[in-house]
This record gives structure tokens, sequence and C-alpha cells, in this order.
């Protein structure tokens, strides 16, 4: 006889099933709430590195190469051997941290690549009326060069926490995925509604944090708007 | 170190279907079965849009759309819906899943770097082309294509190294190809095999990178006239 099983969509595994969503709420929002840390702590951890970075490499032509070079040989480490080989370095182990320092090495390469190409674009006329209005290098820098250049930095942290978003999923090998460490559970099972919930968070995560960096940059670089408007 | 030599010498890794010569050859035949649908399907389609200067949000956002989307979770939902994790060929378990979404991500790199190559082809030249009598074929074929050239291989050269790189990614949802070593080796606490795998890897897709510049530097018409 076959045992008598509650028929409803968790039991027949189909793809959209409301059941899931209000018995597992809980289970997605921490989900959810590990991704978005992860992403923002790695694009934070990310962009404080390259910003020095391109600044020695702006300043110093052989640094350039090098640093260009090295964050662009981290690029082609796959994401999966990154992960499970910075578990063995100490202070990392299993933790939320190998998935948040592999994705930041992963970021440089966009933001070291965007801050030195928004920095190289400000106009040299408008640098040296900085100069002759008697600015120091550090004013001109983050009164005049950085301001100009911020439209390229932030389509380089778009690009990192776009990717950061996606990647944080493979994550999952090393048991801090975020959505992916559910998606992948949910793959080895073959549950359906698990799945998908979890692909469509992971889309949806992504079009969320970008549309508040596309806001943040309206609001930080009001001139780039009003020319489009004109 | 010594664990990764004698991984490395250890013949076993060498031997069946889990065995170097067959992950690799799975991984290989993924990566460029996967590169050449993309440039199927995208390559005419971005050439043409280019020709026509029009379609560039379309051809722009494509790659926006494609950074968003995880592989494993668009491969999760292949292989759990219609297409399965049947063995497909000599492509491995779960092949036709993993094709599908390598290829998709093959897409927007082709396309961008095509729609941009052709839609950046100096106006004056098109112009001068048209002036001389040429038809909108001949245009295309003759004018814009072999100057977009340098930047569509190095769309295709940058789609190849990051198809190879992904498809390691497959075998998180037990997918083919030499991301298996990883995940094996991991599941087993067996570090010189996630080692080796990373290196053979890595070092091929450095391999890959040099061979695609070479080819690059081959194909590019202003630089071969250059050297002549």
């Amino acid at each position: 006889m076959v045992p008598a099983v509650a028929d409803n969509c968790l039991t027949r595994n189909e793809w959209i099933c409301g059941k899931y969503y209000s018995t597992r709420a809980s289970d997605l929002a921490s989900a959810v709430g590990q991704h978005v840390h992860i992403v923002v702590v790695s694009v934070l951890l990310g962009f404080v590195i390259a910003f020095p970075l391109a600044l020695l490499a702006r300043r110093y032509r052989k640094l350039e190469l090098m640093v260009v070079g090295i964050t662009t040989a981290i690029y082609t480490i796959p994401s999966l051997a990154l992960f499970s080989l910075l578990v063995p370095i100490s202070g990392l182990g299993l933790s939320i941290n190998t998935v948040i320092v592999g994705l930041a090495l992963y970021s440089l390469t966009v933001l070291v690549r965007n801050m030195l190409d928004g920095l190289r674009a400000v106009p040299a006329d408008v640098k040296e009326s900085a100069i002759g209005m008697g600015y120091s290098s550090t004013r001109m820098l983050f009164r005049v060069e950085l301001p100009l250049a911020l439209p390229a930095i932030m389509a380089g942290l778009r690009v990192a926490t776009v990717s950061a978003v996606a990647l944080t999923t493979v994550g999952a090998i090393v048991g801090y995925g975020g959505l992916g460490t559910l998606l992948i559970n949910g793959n080895n099972t073959e549950f359906k509604a698990q799945v998908l919930a979890t692909s469509v968070l992971c889309v949806l995560l992504a079009v969320i944090l970008d549309v508040l960096l596309v806001g943040t940059q309206r609001l930080l670089t009001p001139w780039t708007s009003k020319a489009v408007a004109r | 170190m010594n664990g990764i030599l004698d991984w490395f010498k250890d013949s076993a890794h060498w031997h069946g279907s889990s065995g170097v010569p067959t992950l690799l050859a799975q991984h290989t035949l993924l990566t460029f079965a996967a590169v050449l649908i993309a440039i199927a399907i995208g390559l005419p389609v971005a050439v043409w849009l280019g020709h026509l200067r029009r379609g560039g949000t379309l051809a722009v956002n494509i790659s926006n759309v494609g950074r968003a989307i995880p592989i494993v979770a668009l491969l999760s939902v292949l292989s759990l819906g219609y297409v399965g994790t049947a063995n497909f060929g000599p492509f491995g378990r779960a092949g036709l899943a993993t094709l599908i979404t390598l290829a998709l991500f093959a897409l927007p790199p082709i396309i961008t770097n095509a729609y941009t190559g052709v839609f950046e082809v100096d106006r004056d030249t098109v112009e001068a082309a048209r002036g001389m009598g040429m038809s909108e074929r001949e245009i295309l074929t003759k004018v814009e294509l072999p100057l977009a050239v340098p930047l569509i291989v190095s769309g295709i050269r940058l789609a190849v190294v990051q198809v190879w790189a992904t498809a390691t990614i497959a075998a998180l949802v037990a997918g083919p190809g030499l991301g298996q070593l990883i995940t094996e080796g991991y599941a087993t606490y067996n570090q010189p095999e996630v080692l080796s795998g990373a290196i053979i890897v890595g070092a091929v897709a450095l391999l890959l990178e040099g061979t695609m510049a070479f080819l690059q530097r081959v194909v590019d018409p202003l630089a071969r006239a250059a050297r002549s």
C-alpha cells in the first residue's frame, strides 16, 4: 500500500510552490542576508585595496603593468578552485571570510582598471587650471580628479557588485554561498521549488543592488544627468 | 608541493572515466563547442545590427544580463528541467545542460564585441565604399567585417577563456569536466587533488589566452599591413 502523503505542491515537487515560500521564508531570508553580507563586504574590501593600488599604478608606470597583470591573472583562476585554495590559509578556514576574500580578489581586476581609466580621462587643461589655482596634489585628487572620475569608478563598482552576486553562489563549496548553498542543496535533492526560488532571488538581488548603485551615482554626480536631460 | 607531484605521478589519475585525459577532453570539447554555438548564433546577429547601426542598447545590455545570472542557477534549472542530467555523448554527465549554459555564457562577449567592432568602423570609410558603388552586402563583407576583425576576435578570445574557467563550476551541479577534480578533492579532504585540478585548469587557461592573443595578431588586417 502506498503510504498516505499529503498531496501538495511540495510533495509533487513543482517548480513554483506557494507552500515553499510560506514554510521556508526564514531559510530564504537568512540566505539572502548572508548573500548581501558577502557581496557588500567583499566589494568594499576590494574597493579599499583597489584604490591605493590604482593611485600607485598611476604614479609608477612599471607598477601599472604589474598591478594590472596580477589582478588579471587572479581573474583567470576558476572561482571553484580559488575558494577551495583559500581554505587552508590560516585565519580564513571554513568561514564566510574565505568567500569574502576570494570575491574581493576578483573585484580588483575591474575596480583597478576603471579607477585608472577614470583618473586618466580627466582633461589635462582641467588639471592645469587646478594647479594654477594653487591646488596641492592631494586636494586636486579629492576635489577635481576623483569627482570627474566618479562615473567610471561607479561603472566599475556596478560590474564588480553584479558579478559578486552571481559568484557568491560558488561559495557553496565551502558552505558559505548565501542563496547558493540553498541552491546547491536544492539541486542535490532535486528540490525544484528551492532551485527556482533561489535562482530568481539571486538575479533579483543583482538587479536591486545595481539600481541602488545607479541611484547613488545620480546623487553623487548630478551634472551627468543634467547633461543627459539637455 | 610533494603531494601535488605525487598526485601527478600517480597513474591512477590518468586512466578511466574520471581520469585527467577524459576530464580534460570533456572540458576542452565543452568549451569549444559552447563557443562555436555562441559564434554561430551571436555573430551574424551582432554584425548585422552593427551594420544597420541599430540595437546598440540591446547589444550592450546583454552582457549586463549575462553577468547577473549565476551559472549554477541556470545549470541547475536546466538539469532539473526538460534537459535533464543524462550522459550526452563525449560531453559526459549533464553534458547537454552544461553545453547550453556555457553557450549562453559565451554569447555576451561575442555579441558586444562584434557589434562594437562593426559599429565603430570609420564612417568616412563606409561612405567612401558606398560612393565607389559598393552594395550594402559588399560594404559589410569587404569593408566593415575586415576592419572589425580585431574586436570580433578579441570577443571570441574573452569568451574562450571565460567559458574555460567557468566550465569548472559545472562540477558543483554534478556536471562534467575538470571541476570534478576540485569538488571531489575538496569533498575527500584531498588538498593535492584540489591544487592539481586548479593547476591544470589554470595552465590551460593561460595556454588558451596566449594562443588566442597570437591568433588575434595574425588576423588583424591593419597590423598585418604594417608588418609587410
